[in-house]
């Protein structure tokens, strides 16, 4: 029994490391074919990440990463494809932020507010998918994508000065006002510069995540129905109402993307709001294996790659190798998750197998007593 | 080499040619497991050779080394006297070996013809000749195929001769046939017969796998007995009887599914009452209906089915405490959809449902389950388990609101291990593990787990659908025994099965279900296999009632089919 359990965990983390590491072989490889020192640029990341304020970035940004990369994976729990994340997510942050400026409130309700102005947000947008996958049988992978491209033109339409942005005096920027300080979430302070405060809510998630799908009815229901859709409705799952209620949650969970950086630092939406975290999102899921611990080192790793390729542009490589790495990872996960598996199903086929020999024989000694 | 404990009914006439196929010494080892093991086997020609063994004793693997399919780690292959080594089907076909799968593999909305020519497009192109050579083969054996016909309106015995017609066109000179009567109701299992009659008369060879005992006797020259993967024992089929083979295959007495004692009760627990579902608008499924009674010699094309037909017609009926009701019929005639209606996972368009005096028919499905339904499905693998998930998931997976799997809301864990621990062992499941994937398991065993699931829970009303289908003969007693059980402390089950000797042996009652109509209903201590599938072919209806003339015949099948 122990020793299945530690086959488990030894497969667990065989995944990702091989994953990883014919990541960075190949990435070896593409450097040194495109003429460029293999070691070197690798060198200068590792060298970056060790400034103060560079850390600081990493946490902060994967702090953001780890809710888009949970938005994903709940979808993924139960077999829906969320590529939406990243449109629920903006949209979820301009109007949150147009909520948020409008207002003013008690600090912590007017944060409250904010938050679940997001989520609603986010889980409306999320929904609209659910509902044509429900009644429509709509692939969640078409809608949702095209949502991606219809909030971004909602969003530039929305922020218009004639509509509900604002044009700061001498800018060419777009913003929807400033929340003002009540609605700030407070940071912990650093040498190296602010941790936004709710990066420590976004990873607490985590563990909100794993009890609801590991130790509810619900989540039960859920992971039933993402394993096998026919079974989980034979079990009395309404699959309909799972993939609206699936949608709605990866949706509000999308909404909070945002706000480490809306409540945290820059207190409106503007033009320059990050955009694209939700594609992030779904290769930290893969990677972090729906899990959320998994998901939390990948966040990790991929805020690293990011944060810390971007100092490569000032040693004279291409910060694009970063970007290449993370393609590299993607690739590399997928194949290398998929040959762990087939491995630990031959394996416990063959232990099945074993055991039933050794059934087998028992019983034969039974029927010679006999 | 053969251990032979019992008889040896070997080769009395002395071939002059060489045996159509030996194959001697054959092992094949899987990992963990020995699948075949030394085996040996004379195939004369002309012949039908049967091959018989329960449920995951090694036939079909063998069949899989002889097909080129796999490749056996030891032994050899003799074809005609001459030594072969296949590494694919494709070879086997070139030396004349052909396999008609227990699955057909037809393309439903393709014609005969195309369906026949699909893949072999070399040998006589897809035009007139390939006509004329099905139709001279057709002919030649008596198959009776019509070329033009859509496979999807051809029943399921047309459907097995197209597929023999398809090897027998490939040029084939050997066939295996792999359960070819499981899917077949006993009169379509004679007309089966007389067209093997037909192959071994021109000179052809047929190997039948088999665990049917009687129908084995009734057409096989030659058989050889296969157990836990190696050959125990040959017989000769003129003299052999059904016991002795039964005990050779399983190495012990076989277990009978008869229920002697009634203990049904007058209290009713389920009550049907107008069940009507039509078929949406738009969707036309092809109903495999057998033909009826008199075209069993020809090809019988049905009309095709219209769209929005009822897919069950008016369905009444009631289930006492303590009873078992079986439902016979050809699968494709509204089984289904009757247990779905009656789990709830569709709904009706009329009729009311009545469980143990509460109106259920608007219920959904898991509060149905809660009050007291238990359901072992036709199809395990869709509708019972979670594959790719461990057992003890497999475990909560249809009752996660209920004890011990949860307590308001919250799964726990520890006490669905716990109590997966007990099922293991008070059922019988062989596994190494609570942890292992249900994928991992065998079949029998999968259903041993979702049938201990399904008890665990005391269901007022079990809806057995194919309980002991695929499922090795250990297991299928185990099984049998957790019906009699439960149904001793008052549990009402409706059985639905293609295994006639297990509905009339289980069952308190029995209704046959033809074309969504409960059509005809018997009484299993006097009904025989061949009326009730007279009756499944929709040929008969009203109370059966057992004439003199056919039990007399029949009930010398019935005792050989029991001792099966």
């Amino acid at each position: 029994m122990k020793k299945f359990d530690k086959d488990r965990v030894l497969l667990a983390v065989a995944g990702p490391a091989l994953a990883l590491v014919s990541a960075f072989v190949l990435t070896v490889i593409v450097l040194a074919a495109s003429g460029v020192d293999p070691i070197d640029p690798l060198r200068v990341m590792i060298e970056q990440a060790g400034y103060e304020d560079i850390q600081i970035l990493i946490v902060n940004t994967a702090g953001f990463y780890y809710l888009a990369a949970l938005a994903v994976a709940i979808g993924f729990r139960m077999n829906l494809f969320n590529i939406g994340v990243d449109g629920q997510y903006r949209l979820a942050a301009m109007v949150s932020a147009v909520v948020g400026a409008a207002v003013t409130l008690p600090g912590p309700l007017h944060i409250l507010l904010i938050v679940l102005v997001a989520m609603g947000v986010g889980a409306f947008w999320a929904g609209i998918a659910g509902i044509l996958k429900a009644r429509r049988g709509v692939s969640e992978v078409v809608s949702t994508i095209m949502l991606n491209a219809i909030a971004t033109a909602v969003i530039a339409w929305l922020i218009l000065p004639k509509n509900l942005g604002f044009q700061p005096e001498g800018s060419n920027d777009l913003t929807t006002g400033d929340i003002p300080e009540s609605g700030w979430f407070p940071a912990v302070t650093t040498a190296g510069g602010d941790i936004y405060g709710f990066t420590f809510i976004a990873f607490a998630l985590g563990i909100g995540y794993w009890f609801a799908l590991n130790r509810t009815r619900f989540g039960f229901d859920l992971r039933a129905t993402g394993a096998s859709e026919s079974a989980a409705q034979a079990s009395g799952v309404d699959a309909k109402k799972m993939i609206m209620t699936s949608m709605l949650i990866s949706g509000a969970v999308a909404g909070l993307v945002g706000m480490p950086l809306l409540l945290g630092e820059s207190h409106t939406y503007n033009l320059s709001f990050p955009a694209g975290i939700g594609f992030t999102g779904i290769t930290i899921a893969l990677l972090g294996r729906n899990n959320p611990i998994g998901i939390f080192f990948a966040a990790f790793l991929i805020a690293f790659i990011d944060k810390a390729s971007s100092g490569l542009d000032t040693a004279g490589y291409a910060k694009e190798i970063g970007t290449i790495m993370k393609g590299l990872i993607v690739v590399a996960v997928v194949i290398s998750y998929e040959l762990v598996r087939r491995y630990g199903i031959r394996r416990q086929q063959q232990k099945v197998g074993e055991e039933l020999a050794a059934g087998h024989a028992i019983k034969t000694e039974k029927e010679v007593a006999a | 080499m053969p251990p032979a404990p019992s008889r040896q009914g070997e080769c009395v006439i002395t071939a002059s040619s060489p045996p159509a196929v030996e194959l001697h010494g054959i092992t094949k080892r899987f990992p963990g497991v020995v699948a075949n093991k030394d085996i040996a086997i004379t195939v004369r020609k002309g012949t039908v050779h049967a091959l018989i063994g329960e449920n995951g004793a090694g036939k079909s693997t063998l069949m899989k080394i002889l097909y080129g399919m796999q490749k056996p780690d030891e032994g050899t292959i003799a074809i005609d006297g001459e030594q072969v080594s296949f590494s694919n089907p494709g070879e086997a076909i070139a030396r004349g070996i052909g396999m008609v799968h227990q699955h057909f593999m037809l393309a439903d909305n393709l014609t005969v013809l195309e369906n026949i020519v699909l893949g072999g497009e070399k040998l006589y192109g897809i035009g007139a000749k390939a006509r004329k050579k099905i139709m001279e083969i057709s002919d030649a054996y008596g198959l009776g195929v019509r070329p033009d016909a859509l496979v999807e309106d051809l029943g399921v015995a047309d459907r097995q001769r197209v597929e023999i017609l398809k090897v027998l066109y490939r040029g084939a000179k050997t066939l295996i046939l792999d359960e070819p009567t499981a899917v077949l109701v006993p009169q379509e299992v004679d007309a089966l017969f007389d067209n093997l009659r037909e192959l071994k008369a021109e000179g052809l060879t047929v190997i039948f796998i088999s665990h049917k005992l009687g129908e084995v006797l009734k057409v096989a020259d030659d058989i050889t007995v296969i157990r836990r993967g190696t050959t125990v024992g040959t017989a000769d089929p003129r003299t052999a009887t059904t016991k002795q083979l039964a005990e050779l295959m399983v190495g012990a007495e076989l277990p009978s599914p008869e229920t002697r004692e009634s203990t049904v009760t007058t209290t009713p627990m389920l009550q049907v009452k107008g069940l009507t579902m039509a078929e949406a608008a738009g969707v036309t499924a092809p109903l495999p209906v057998a033909p009826p009674e008199g075209a069993t010699d020809d090809t019988y094309v049905h009309e095709s089915v219209p769209v929005g037909r009822l897919l069950l017609d008016n369905v009444s009926f009631t289930i006492h405490k303590g009873e078992v009701l079986g439902i016979a019929g050809v699968e494709g005639n509204g089984q289904t959809e009757l247990i779905e209606a009656l789990m709830g996972m569709s709904t009706p368009h009329a009729g009311v449902i009545t469980l143990d005096g509460t109106d259920i028919t608007k219920t959904p499905v898991r509060k149905r389950r809660e009050g007291g339904i238990g359901y072992i499905p036709e199809d395990r693998h869709r509708h019972g388990l979670l594959l790719e998930s461990p057992l003890w998931e497999n475990r909560i997976l249809g009752h996660v609101t209920e004890a011990p799997n949860s307590k308001k809301g919250i799964l726990d864990p520890k006490a669905a291990r716990k109590d997966t621990e007990r099922i293991v062992r008070e059922y019988d499941v062989r596994t190494p593990g609570i942890d292992v994937t249900a994928a991992s398991l065998s079949g029998g065993n999968q259903q041993k787990l979702i049938v201990g699931r399904e008890m665990s829970h005391n269901p007022k009303f079990l809806i057995a659908a194919h309980p002991t289908r695929g499922v090795d003969v250990g297991a299928q007693a185990q099984i049998w025994d957790a019906i009699r059980e439960a149904r001793r402390e008052g549990l009402a089950v409706l059985l639905i099965s293609a295994d006639l000797d297990e509905l009339i042996g289980l069952s308190d009652t029995l209704r046959v279900i033809y074309r969504g109509r409960l059509v005809a209903d018997a009484d299993p201590a006097t009904i025989t296999p061949e009326e009730l599938g007279t009756a499944m072919t929709g040929a008969a209806s009203g109370h059966l009632e057992a004439t003199d003339n056919d039990s007399a015949g029949a009930d010398g099948d019935a005792t050989e089919d029991e001792a099966r």
